[in-house]
């Protein structure tokens, strides 16, 4: 009997700093808007402790005073400091970018996955839907503010709204395709229950797409957020938020263009880091897609 | 055909009646009294009960609705509370501006967009595909009014060539009406050229890979030839579509860039709306808004058959 030999197969070696390496060389955008996003998310979190003082402080004699070492992004009408003003700005829109991206991905999961599944209410949800998808997404946000009090609270909610057909709309279409699926028909032969189909078998494969959709949704609630507030009938007026700081800077835009430009950056590279972002990762889950889009 | 236009339009029907429901709804949960709000400030509980009594407030949410919808039908959008007139008259005094800027933006998006898309599929990984996708990336994350602000600094500011903000009416003169329409015809258009680059690519890589493409290559076309008459007419429908869908980001924003660029339009009443809490107005231009969204969507699923002859419906 001769001997069998078996060559060890040479052992896998994981580094982090490999893989990190390895995404950055085929992702390398997506790594780029991760890292902008991360750091976005360390100075909200940091705020405090960056060299800002009370965003809220104001002082008449240091109005209007453009970017100079004392003030890094100058001073607004009050003489409010708007490096605090845009810092502490990022709080207010990556919560509101990230609550809206997890309320309208959750309500339109639950609202398209019942639906995908039964006939008769398929029929009228999806004719709401449709009636709600009519609306320009940023007029019913538009509408939904005019209605209630300006609260950062309701801003979430009136762009979560807006935000949601288009969401059940993804949801469904996936349940559709997924439901014709031979392992779906096989639970559904075996007796199983409605609900655990659902959770079970249906529930996991719209994870990945969802993922790709939660992200464009983020980075357009942030540009929603800050149009509402730029028009006034965003967050109240008091809170610092990007929107905000540009709206007051509406009527002062030829003597104080900074009061634009820096809240105005940092929410451009802010969208454009969630939306790189979500490029590649649409682009990993999918690689079919990734060289046409 | 026919059964399908028919049906097409049935259809519509359907989402505007959806629509109707979901704006009347709006106002009717509105918290506070629209009755206490007409009635001003010195109103006793008895002229707000007359005045309840006289819009018929106190009827049920059906019977109101329907004598609303009743009234939309022979086209009254209700009265503005804070000037009395009617919304439909405060709606057509506004929409010169808005037409203007909304179909300038369409057509130079289109121009640019179509182009930019085809020759980013036809040079697919070469440096200009690069940049076309990176402008698309770019446009989509820039807000509007950043961006008008920019442009305004840029050719209004610094350059003097254009100006800062206004708008003169086309009756004065086509050149003083383009010229105020430029910079906010830029601003709006460069997410929807964004978008509409980005899906002209993509469905012009799909029908680039096909055989019949390879074939008329083959027997010596140019490939301006076949980028134009064989590839862009199929890639068209789905163009189309986001063309179509893409009216609601122009909608949208224009109301920011009226606001930012001062004409006076639509989006500019809406936001005098939204400060006065004048609902009729709001509600009226959300329906007027999404009316006109569904028809041009319509006429776009219907356009189809035009540019496919394999679409039969």
């Amino acid at each position: 009997m001769s001997a069998i030999t078996v060559e060890a197969a040479p052992k896998p070696v994981f580094s982090t700093w490999q893989f990190v390496r390895d995404a950055f060389r085929r992702h390398p955008t997506a790594i780029v808007g991760a890292a902008v996003l991360l750091l976005m998310a360390a100075i909200a979190v940091f705020a405090p402790w960056l060299g800002t003082v009370d965003p809220e402080a104001v002082s008449p004699i240091r109005r209007l005073k453009p970017p100079s070492e004392a003030f890094w992004f100058g001073s607004d009408m009050l003489g409010r400091d708007v490096y605090s003003r845009v810092l502490y700005g990022t709080r207010v829109s990556l919560s509101i970018g990230v609550a809206v991206a997890i309320f309208s991905t959750l309500v339109g999961l639950a609202i398209g996955l019942v639906t995908g599944f039964i006939r008769w209410l398929d029929a009228i949800v999806m004719r709401i839907m449709d009636g709600l998808m009519s609306i320009p997404p940023v007029l019913l946000a538009i509408a939904l503010m005019a209605l209630t009090r300006a609260s950062i609270g309701n801003v979430i909610l009136a762009i979560t709204l807006a935000e949601v057909p288009r969401v059940v709309r993804l949801v469904r279409s996936l349940v559709l395709t997924l439901r014709e699926q031979p392992y779906v028909e096989a639970a559904v032969s075996a007796g199983t229950t409605l609900p655990r189909i659902l959770i079970r078998h249906i529930l996991p494969n719209t994870v990945a797409p969802l993922l790709v959709q939660a992200t464009y949704v983020c980075a357009s609630a942030m540009i929603t957020e800050a149009i509402l507030s730029f028009i006034g009938a965003g967050t109240p007026p008091n809170i610092p938020s990007w929107g905000n700081i540009m709206a007051e800077a509406r009527s002062l835009f030829q003597i104080a263009a900074y009061l634009i430009y820096f809240p105005g950056i940092f929410l451009s590279l802010t969208v454009l880091a969630v939306n790189l972002l979500g490029d590649g990762m649409r682009d990993a889950l999918d690689p079919r897609l990734a060289r046409r889009m | 055909m026919f059964a399908y236009v028919v049906r097409r339009l049935g259809a519509t029907v359907v989402v505007m009646a959806v629509v109707a429901l979901v704006v009347f709804s709006l106002l009717y949960f509105t918290p506070g009294d629209p009755a206490a709000i007409l009635a001003g400030d010195a109103a006793t509980d008895d002229d707000i009960r007359r005045i309840r009594e006289k819009l018929g407030l106190n009827e049920p949410f059906f019977v109101r609705f329907g004598g609303w919808i009743w009234a939309l039908l022979h086209g009254d959008l209700g009265t503005s509370i804070f000037t009395n007139l009617p919304v439909t008259h405060l709606i057509a005094q506004r929409v010169e501006p808005t037409l203007s800027l909304t179909l300038c933006t369409l057509l130079v998006s289109v121009a640019i967009a179509v182009p930019l898309g085809v020759v980013a599929a036809a040079r697919v990984g070469t440096w200009r595909d690069r940049a076309v996708m990176a402008f698309s990336v770019l446009g989509f994350s820039v807000p509007v009014f950043v961006l008008a602000y920019a442009l305004i600094s840029l050719f209004s500011i610094e350059l003097e060539w254009l100006p800062v903000q206004g708008y003169r009416p086309l009756r004065e003169g086509v050149w003083e009406w383009l010229r105020h329409l430029i910079l906010p015809s830029v601003a709006l258009g460069t997410v929807y050229i964004a978008l509409i680059a980005r899906i002209t690519r993509a469905s012009m890589l799909d029908v680039l890979s096909q055989d019949y493409i390879r074939t008329a290559q083959a027997k010596g076309l140019s490939s301006s030839a076949v980028l134009s008459g064989h590839a862009l007419k199929n890639a068209a429908v789905p163009i189309m579509t986001i063309i179509g869908i893409g009216i609601a980001l122009l909608i949208g924003g224009a109301i920011v860039t009226e606001t930012v660029f001062a004409l006076p339009g639509i989006g500019r009443l809406t936001v005098d709306a939204i400060l006065r809490r004048d609902y009729p107005i709001i509600q009226g231009v959300i329906l007027m808004f999404s009316a006109i969204y569904v028809i041009i969507n319509l006429a776009v699923d219907l356009s189809y058959m035009f540019f496919d002859p394999r679409i039969r419906y």
